[in-house]
């Protein structure tokens, strides 16, 4: 039996993308996958004893070898802050290649605690910074150095000991380009560096929680607990900068989206379900109940799906339990078409997220398909006729083309780039002053404009001279191109329009690092969880695949 | 040092600042970060430019023709877009040339990407400095590249058919040697060191 993809029109609207959950296809997963036979190591620990210093970790294997330099310094709580504009962090990181000498620690002391405004060079690989979740790190601290490890209750709260709250790479501050580095078969994988970063940064949280709890009561302190570190993750606060990376990168969404399409497609195919499989998509379902007991939010948008999500995963195990006849071929088929005609875009995604867990051999070579040489797809090909552009369209944006930009909602919002920071932001196009300024994130506006603009043009007339009067529009006609051969590239909905809600965006990209509990704080910003449940570095060696609905059960 | 990335960026964004459109100011920020990484000062040039942007008159070039001239400089940036809009004609015309125009040095990286999409080398001359661009992959010149270069009294473009650098013979030289690293076949190989017989009629 054939199955066929799901649609651009059905999976890439902003409500679907916004429920997306991660997988086995998610970057931080794929991460441990590719680094559990890398030597680990902890080369330098410099703390004062109130945790204040340098410390490098490393993971190598042969000659390759990736350095961790971290820098902890005295903050005052008053300048701690997630958000963007903040000059001092409790942490500061950056990914080195190679083994750093003295002189590069030196040079990075001195421009990596300043992140933004400092300079980095081709040798690092990503930057960040990290704040301590001061209600758990001082209970921590004042547990372990008593003797006693800290309230697991309190612990689930939170989740985290730090949240980093800007992770760079690719050229950003002189970090090194990613030509330079693209062809390195340990991370053919989006975001691999990114994620090794907060993985080791993790890591360097336990060791300074540790370390600050023995030197305050060296004769009574005890250790973290293994079991309580792995259940600890990092957090990570993001904003807007993160929403417009989805519009500006065609291909990379793109080759996201198609793995997670092509697994399921692939899945749905299978005709007979090995009773294994079966029962270990039934386990993760039963232990991940339990995380989404654990997904805290204040955010009452967020409740209202998590609350739906509850609701679907009771009914979709009474389903499973009660109506699924599991003697039937293709399976997993029947139970996505149950799932799509009776759960909320929640729990269908959930249910898409668990199909995955029984199948390593159909997900782990789409894995390796998630990157993307985006300057290849660059060039316009000029000489296609304006009735090639109107059929691609017509073919692919049938959704955009519907949406009434003569109404002023439509229009409401306009994205920019905010001076003192260099970070996106959204404003009301009616109400704030800046609109003159708006970046080309308006697809859906500009597409249809587009599709107006030929609608007078010869069809035989080339694209090339449609371009040499209408420049203007030479943004939208590349992207077209772009998603003739590249059908997930494109949001299908509005992204300026009054009913957008900016975290969907930010979710679609999250879930896809394996980030989980979303928390949003509000509809431009959220919380997030990252790496809750995996191993340690000193257990990558073996450890559970299904790792993710281990946490704190 | 700036990573490509980041002149990319900020070329792009610059651009767009000075007036062109967001769609244009994607390929001027491509084409700046190629010249940076080819050892041309793209970004000297493009400030240059930008300078006497909006205080100058520069003239567009909408449909290149083989001859085209202005009394006005021309704009590169626009000549060389439009030698992107219009790159099958171009090939066509074979050979080029544009009297008086403005910056030539940013023309340039719009002329190799020409060169990968049309699939042959072209040969750029800038009063009389010989550039030959390979399929967007290197430029082979006596042009040293580092300077500003604020005009240019003529530009020729031509499009080079793909023929070999190297003659019949001196192939032949080195497809021979290449031969010493064959087996000689036996008739016993010939029968069973392929997967065919020696008659396959049915």
């Amino acid at each position: 039996m054939k199955v066929q993809l799901r649609e651009p029109k059905f999976v890439m609207k902003l409500s679907k993308l916004g429920s997306f959950h991660q997988t086995k296809l998610s970057f931080l997963r794929s991460f441990l996958n590719e680094f559990k036979d890398w030597k680990y190591k902890r080369d330098l620990f410099d703390l004062d004893e109130y945790g204040y210093g340098r410390a490098v970790y490393s993971f190598q294997k042969k000659k390759r070898i990736y350095s961790l330099v971290c820098f902890a310094n005295k903050i005052n709580d008053d300048e701690r802050s997630d958000r963007v504009i903040a000059t001092k962090w409790d942490a500061a990181f950056t990914l080195h290649d190679g083994i750093p000498t003295k002189l590069d620690l030196d040079r990075l002391s001195e421009n990596v605690p300043k992140q933004e405004v400092g300079r980095v060079s081709y040798k690092e690989l990503t930057l960040s910074r990290a704040n301590k979740s001061l209600r758990i790190f001082e209970h921590v601290v004042e547990s372990l150095s008593n003797g006693v490890q800290p309230d697991k209750n309190i612990l689930s709260k939170v989740g985290y000991l730090y949240r980093t709250t800007a992770v760079y790479g690719s050229g950003k501050f002189g970090l090194a380009d990613r030509f330079r580095i693209k062809n390195r078969k340990e991370i053919n994988g989006p975001f691999r560096l990114e994620m090794m970063l907060v993985y080791l940064v993790r890591q360097f949280t336990f060791d300074q929680v540790n370390h600050i709890a023995k030197n305050k009561n060296p004769k009574k302190a005890v250790e973290l607990d293994p079991d309580i570190c792995r259940n600890l993750g990092i957090g990570n606060s993001t904003g807007l900068g993160m929403a417009p990376f989805i519009v500006n990168h065609p291909t990379l969404l793109n080759n996201w989206i198609l793995a997670k399409e092509t697994v399921l497609k692939k899945i749905r195919e299978i005709k007979n379900v090995d009773p294994k499989e079966l029962e270990l998509f039934r386990n993760c379902l039963i232990k991940s109940q339990k995380n989404i007991e654990n997904w805290k939010t204040e955010s009452e948008f967020q409740i209202k799906k998590i609350n739906e999500l509850k609701i679907d995963l009771e009914k979709f195990s009474k389903y499973l339990n009660n109506q699924l006849d599991i003697n039937k071929e293709y399976l997993f088929n029947d139970i996505y078409n149950w799932a799509e005609n009776n759960l909320t875009d929640e729990g269908i995604e959930y249910i898409v997220s668990l199909m995955m867990e029984p199948y390593d051999n159909i997900v782990k070579p789409m894995i390796n398909e998630m990157s993307s040489d985006e300057d290849e797809y660059f060039e316009i090909p000029t000489s296609r006729t304006i009735q090639e552009l109107r059929n691609i369209l017509e073919n692919n944006y049938s959704e955009i083309l519907k949406i009434d930009f003569s109404d002023k909602q439509s229009n409401q919002n306009f994205w920019f780039i905010s001076k003192n920071k260099e970070e996106p932001r959204l404003a009301d196009r009616y109400l704030q002053k800046g609109s003159e300024l708006e970046q080309p994130l308006a697809i859906a506006r500009d597409i249809k404009r587009l599709y107006q603009k030929i609608s007078n043009e010869k069809n035989s007339s080339s694209v090339g001279n449609f371009l040499i009067k209408n420049s203007e529009l030479r943004h939208v006609v590349r992207r077209a191109f772009i998603v003739e051969k590249f059908p997930y590239a494109e949001i299908q909905d509005n992204i300026i329009g009054s009913k957008l809600i900016p975290i969907d965006m930010l979710r679609l990209k999250l879930s896809f690092f394996g980030a989980n509990k979303f928390d949003p704080r509000s509809d431009k910003w959220l919380r997030i969880c990252m790496f809750q449940g995996a191993p340690l570095p000193n257990e990558l060696n073996s450890f559970s695949e299904q790792w993710i609905y281990n946490s704190l059960n | 040092m700036k990573s490509y990335s980041e002149i990319d960026t900020t070329v792009k964004r610059a651009s767009k600042a000075i007036g062109f459109s967001w769609g244009d100011s994607e390929e001027i920020g491509k084409c700046i970060r190629l010249l940076e990484m080819l050892g041309i000062s793209g970004v000297r040039n493009l400030n240059s430019y930008f300078k006497v942007y909006n205080k100058q008159k520069f003239q567009n070039i909408n449909l290149i023709s083989k001859d085209n001239s202005s009394s006005i400089p021309y704009c590169p940036i626009s000549a060389g877009l439009n030698f992107l809009n219009q790159i099958s004609h171009m090939e066509e015309l074979s050979e080029i040339s544009i009297s008086n125009i403005a910056y030539p040095v940013l023309l340039i990286p719009f002329i190799s990407r020409a060169s990968y999409i049309s699939g042959k080398k072209i040969l750029l001359k800038i009063d009389g400095q010989n550039l030959l661009l390979n399929f967007n992959q290197s430029i082979y010149s006596n042009f040293s590249g580092k300077d500003v270069l604020e005009k240019s009294k003529s530009i020729n473009i031509k499009f080079l058919e793909n023929v070999n650098l190297f003659s019949e013979d001196e192939w032949k030289e080195l497809y021979k040697l290449s031969e010493d690293t064959f087996v000689e076949e036996s008739d016993e190989l010939k029968e069973v060191a392929a997967g065919a017989g020696l008659t396959d009629n049915d």
